[in-house]
């Protein structure tokens, strides 16, 4: 099926009538006789204006409902030639991106389907003669939530032969990981094996995705003008999705926050530190709903920065010029280039400087283990002091990556904050190979803590995070350490909202004394009925390690019983470890307490997903 | 017509009989795993089974902005009757504190062992520990019989055998009957009437209020018998015990502002056999257990019903439950209230060492590894260990041909103290207070090296530093270091002020009064600086500093005579 979603993000193709049939069953009959005539005999250039002056329009008046284009029935038919637009996103860059290849090719004439590929009927992939593929990858090589179904289908046996469709790819990713833009290139890879042809080369976008991702969507545009001869004698309905509202704020544009609170959370002898910071959105009107991350972005310490000075025995003074800007070296370390988080290509440049066997072994295929241990636990420093290379500090502002923003799970909601955004940030500051390492975001977020301390952030909307909308049902929420940041938004929204519904938190650290994140907030929150349930797992208090899957495992019984109920289950945190072990523990909890298979537990969870009510945020 | 409701029963009260015999939720309060603390009725429940709940209160406050509740941990107390236990029992004690506790350990006044800081989820082991060395924390804290002192190295070890003996069977003899601490931390089966169980001496409310006992072995008196709620003193002939003098109605506790709070001292009631011992205790405890004060805490311990009510209807309404009079009490005298340090030999030829550790405070430091020490001494000893009535330690029963191993144990760990401290160090003595301890006020015990050392740098200056002044220090006015009896004592007001108090004499018979109040530690020396002068210029021969600060007219005379005046021989 092909109605606009709830989302809003799967969209028919448009009518070749002037006004599509159902335009009735939302005006209304006045309103649709009206529209019938404003449009009747207007040229296409006309049409397509006016879809712009009411999006427009719709931009002014606020946020869309999403439940109107929900209640929209069935278009009856579809045109002959169309694009289809598939994502798959974590943190929604995909989204956006796919949002903006679709209004260009529109703009362009071109009828287009949108689609996240959870939401994506693949049956009907052999149907398709265009597709443009914009996925993401996430931690080692994974498929994002929302595409797992959709990857899984295309690697399977059951998936068509494809020849009848034209494709390209867009894969985005971080280098800094070494299964880098993995899913897009399988997927590729895979769509041509199906015998479908490459409309144009794949695309790989780094964590600064935009310029990679720039030539791919104009590119993309063109070509599928091409393969689709725009229909001069029927116009396209836009719809008032085509132009989401612009917003004000955003990752180019970020919001200047203060930070009204920097606040270590964990007690003496912890051996790591977790703090909680608040800041104000003051007058921005930046709003977030729980489960919704903050974007923010970082400067490099200063002290790594005197570091890459020191290594390159350069003038921090000196201009250099990089993308036609011309800045200190000094500022492009601080303001503008990745310092800390190693990837392929500057270790690729760096092992052709700096001649090193065995730095140029660990590019070649067999040298794939040693080249993956290195990412994880060395910085650009390491690889500057330990391999030397004859560096230029203009040829090192070239190849290391763009500053990118951090994201953090936000901590708070707004019902209870007002304007202001509560992080959950775990400290990364320890030293390896003689250096001391530092997170790029999380120490700086962390030494915030002078007067009036500002930070640039914006919001990275998540909406396969979001608490139940119906206050009734019961919320399980899983968040070891810092993952436990969006329950307490979820915790804090729900009771402000008053809903019927009980909340079961299951939180995990190392140890109760000293990492207790929170301790006394949900200590209250039990007291006042705000929370129901905390379920704790401290894996160092004790000669055995005991993390929250064990516990799930204990209280298998109660859990099962939540979820048959309706109850909505939530996992935020560790995408390595943490997650796959809460999934195997579900799995178990549900064979054994469901008495099902393993695998009928796994569909029964699947369906869970499907319909929501297993929702993650992990990385 | 009027009608006067009878006062309210104190908090505590209800929660006693709401107990099941001592049970409350404790088994629930252990199993929650949000708070490191238990539930608030459980923290008045668990002193009976030998625990107090604590925190860390220097962390106090930068915890409440961490979001963390305060750092909660337990104190353990043992009953240790006369303080002997054996050197498996103190091997066993070192064991639990460096797996349990904060690896040290901690002599008290009362003669008991304290270990600090065991976790919530570390409870229930550290107790069952404890109880595999065939010790037991019952009624170390809490309304009840507390540990019973007793003076643990007399000069004539014959009569302190018997002694040590009976207090052995009064601790025995007063204990409750409840299984609730066998069921709580020991997991034992629950049995038939568990929660109902009689308690004919304590009562099913136990008693108002935390009931002390000392024996004390003429002519020291290093248990202070005047502070306790019933005191015996021994009566000997030679190696044979004739029985005992009674004392009833001291104690040290007071609140600070509260004239209906005071220390006092014991009376003088009498004189029994041996054979008496454990009835009269009895019904001493049951007096109290019916007529004391379980409207208000701060007045409910014996002293005030005998003020209240007075000496004469004490005695009238003890003899009547014995069904006998009391003869009267014999003649004795004590000389003095502290320890004799260094080697001391018994009457059947073995050797005695008593070491001075301050504070009681058994623990590794890098300029002292008193606890390795101890537990080296503990491996190769073959007598027993006896923990003094002043926080100090006897290596007893040492033949002499061991001495000398044991002599290089206590030099090689920094044990020997003794040899080398001021008589102002070794005597004095301090509560744990801060950070431990919920009702201090100020520091005591970390605060007692720095304020002796300033105090013998004056004595220094006067030519004093030879003379034996009893310094005490506690957090607060309870009283736990029995300081009202000091001939100096510094009681903790707010951080960095104490009440001034003076005028006790060294055999723990007199009371000292409030000098000043209120008042730094700059105040403190330069309050004490004329006295010091004056005292090195005026005293007479043998003339202690508290006697001397009476007689000069510095502190007003006691009231009433010392108690065992009209009786000294």
């Amino acid at each position: 099926m092909s109605s606009l979603s709830a989302k809003g993000v799967a969209r028919p193709p448009g009518q070749a009538a002037p006004v599509s049939p159902f335009t009735s069953t939302l005006l209304g009959e006045e309103r649709s006789g009206l529209l019938q005539r404003l449009v009747e005999g207007l040229p296409p250039e006309m049409l397509q204006w006016l879809s712009g002056y009411l999006a427009g329009l719709a931009a002014q008046r606020g946020p869309l409902q999403e439940s109107v284009p929900a209640a929209a029935p069935v278009p009856q038919a579809v045109p002959e030639a169309w694009l289809t637009i598939i994502f798959g996103t974590q943190t929604n860059n995909s989204r956006m991106l796919a949002e903006r290849l679709k209004s260009q090719a529109e703009a362009s004439g071109l009828s287009v389907r949108l689609y996240r590929a959870s939401d994506y009927p693949v049956r009907e992939l052999q149907k398709e003669r265009l597709l443009y593929l914009i996925i993401s990858t996430q931690g080692d090589g994974d498929p994002p939530d929302d595409s797992r179904g959709f990857v899984e289908f295309l690697l399977s046996k059951k998936a068509p032969k494809l020849e009848q469709l034209r494709f390209s790819v867009l894969g985005l990713g971080d280098s800094s990981y070494p299964k880098y833009c993995e899913v897009g290139r399988v997927l590729d890879t895979r769509l041509a094996q199906l015998g479908a042809t490459r409309l144009q080369e794949r695309a790989d976008c780094d964590v600064d995705f935009e310029p990679v991702a720039k030539g791919w969507l104009d590119h993309a545009v063109g070509r599928a003008a091409e393969e689709l001869a725009p229909r001069t004698s029927s116009a396209v309905v836009t719809p008032l999705r085509t132009a989401p509202p612009a917003p004000k704020h955003g990752k180019e544009a970020p919001v200047v926050a203060e930070v009204l609170v920097n606040q270590r959370l964990t007690g003496r002898g912890a051996n790591k530190e977790t703090r909680h910071v608040e800041l104000s959105l003051g007058d921005s009107g930046l709003t977030y709903e729980p489960g919704d991350s903050l974007g923010v972005w970082p400067l490099n310490a200063p002290e790594l920065v005197a570091d890459f000075l020191s290594v390159l025995s350069a003038d921090g003074a000196a201009e250099i010029t990089r993308d036609g800007r011309s800045l200190p070296l000094k500022q492009w370390l601080t303001e503008e280039l990745e310092l800390t988080k190693l990837s392929r290509p500057v270790l690729e440049r760096h092992a052709a400087l700096s001649k090193s066997a065995e730095l140029q072994r660990m590019l070649t295929p067999e040298g794939a283990e040693a080249f993956r241990a290195l990412l994880k636990s060395h910085q650009i420093i390491d690889l500057l002091r330990i391999w030397p290379a004859p560096w230029t500090a203009a040829e090192l502002v070239r190849t290391l990556r763009k500053l990118a923003p951090r994201s953090y799970s936000i901590a708070s909601s707004q019902k209870r904050v007002g304007a202001e955004a509560h992080l959950t940030v775990a400290v990364v500051d320890y030293t390896a190979f003689g250096t001391r390492h530092m997170g790029t975001a999380s120490y700086f977020l962390a030494t915030r803590t002078g007067d009036e301390e500002r930070v640039r952030v914006f919001i990275e909307p998540n909406e396969r995070f979001r608490v139940p909308r119906d206050p009734a049902r019961d919320v399980i929420m899983i968040g070891p350490g810092t993952g436990v940041a969006p329950f307490r938004a979820f915790v804090q929204e729900r009771a402000e909202t008053g809903g019927k519904g009980r909340n079961w938190l299951f939180f995990g650290e190392q140890h109760f004394r000293s990492q207790f994140l929170y301790q006394t907030e949900w200590q209250e929150a039990l007291k006042k009925g705000e929370l129901h349930r905390i379920s704790l797992a401290f894996s160092r208090d004790q000669k055995e390690k005991i993390y929250v899957q064990q516990r799930l495992r204990e209280e298998g019984k109660d859990v099962y019983a939540w979820l048959e109920g309706g109850a909505h289950l939530y996992v935020c945190g560790d995408a390595q470890r943490m997650a796959p072990d809460v999934h195997a523990a579900l799995i178990d909890v549900i064979s054994t307490h469901g008495s099902k298979s393993r695998e009928d537990a796994e569909a029964w969870l699947s369906t869970l997903r499907d319909e929501q009510r297993y929702q993650r945020d992990v990385y | 017509m009027s009608t006067t409701k009878p006062p309210a029963l104190s908090d505590v009260e209800h929660i006693k009989t709401k107990s099941r015999r001592l049970r409350g939720t404790l088994v629930e309060s252990l199993a929650d795993p949000v708070t490191g603390a238990i539930a608030a009725s459980d923290t008045q429940l668990i002193k009976f089974h030998g625990s107090y709940q604590q925190d860390d209160r220097d962390s106090r406050e930068e915890r409440r902005q961490q979001k963390l509740e305060p750092d909660y941990s337990f104190m353990i107390r043992t009953r240790l009757p006369g303080g002997v236990l054996s050197p498996a029992q103190w091997l066993a004690l070192d064991a639990i504190s460096q797996q349990y506790a904060n690896g040290t350990l901690r002599l008290t006044t009362r003669q008991a062992f304290q270990l600090h800081g065991v976790i919530k989820g570390n409870l229930k082991s550290t107790m069952a520990g404890i109880n595999a060395a065939l010790l037991d924390t019952i009624s170390a804290c809490g309304d009840v019989n507390r540990n019973v002192m007793c003076n643990p190295n007399p000069v004539d070890s014959r009569v302190h055998e018997e002694v040590y003996r009976w207090t052995m069977r009064l601790s025995e003899h007063l204990l409750p009957k409840t299984r609730a601490y066998y069921e709580v931390w020991l997991d034992k089966e629950k049995v038939a009437g568990s929660g109902e169980e009689e308690e004919p001496i304590l009562g099913s409310t136990y008693l108002p209020r935390k009931f002390k006992i000392g024996v004390a072995v003429p002519p020291l008196n290093d248990v202070d018998v005047y502070s306790q709620d019933l005191g015996f003193i021994a009566i000997y002939e030679g190696e044979r015990l004739l029985g005992f003098n009674v004392v009833v109605g001291g104690g040290m506790g007071a609140t600070h502002g509260d004239a209906a709070t005071f220390p006092r001292l014991a009376d003088l009631i009498g004189f029994i056999p041996p054979e008496q011992l454990l009835f009269v205790a009895e019904n001493v405890v049951k007096v109290q257990r019916d007529y004391g004060d379980r409207t208000s805490r701060k007045h409910a311990r014996l002293k005030y019903t005998i003020e209240d009510r007075g000496i004469a209807w004490f005695v009238s309404e003890l003899e009547t439950r014995l069904g006998f009079s009391l003869q009267p009490a014999r003649p004795f005298t004590f000389e003095h209230n502290g320890d004799l340090f260094g080697w001391k030999q018994g009457h059947d030829g073995r050797w005695h060492l008593t070491l001075r550790l301050e504070s009681g405070r058994v623990a590794d430091t890098p300029g002292a590894r008193l606890l390795t020490g101890l537990r080296e001494i503990a491996r190769v000893h073959k007598g027993d260990f006896r923990l003094t009535a002043n926080q100090n330690l006897i290596i007893a029963g040492v033949p002499a041909e061991a001495r000398a191993e044991i002599d290089a144990l206590v030099a090689a760990h920094g044990l020997d103290g003794f040899r080398r401290s001021s008589p102002l160090r070794l005597n004095a003595l301090a509560c744990v207070a801060m950070p431990t301890c919920g009702l201090a006020m100020a520091e005591a015990e970390r605060y007692l090296p720095q304020i002796v050392s300033r105090l013998d740098e004056r004595l220094e200056a006067h030519g004093l530093q030879k003379e034996k002044i009893l310094l005490r220090i506690t957090g607060c006015p309870n009283g736990c270091a029995r300081p009202y009896l000091a001939e100096i004592a510094l009681v903790g007001k707010a951080p960095g002020r104490y009440n001034l108090y003076l005028g006790g004499d060294v055999r723990g018979q007199r009371l000292n009064r409030l000098y000043r109040e209120n008042i730094d530690e700059a105040t403190i020396l330069g309050v004490l600086e004329p006295l010091f002068a004056a005292y090195a210029r005026e005293r007479r021969p043998g003339e202690g500093f508290g006697d001397f600060t009476v007689r000069a007219g510095h502190v007003s005379a006691p009231s009433s005579p010392s108690p065992s005046s009209s009786l000294s021989s």
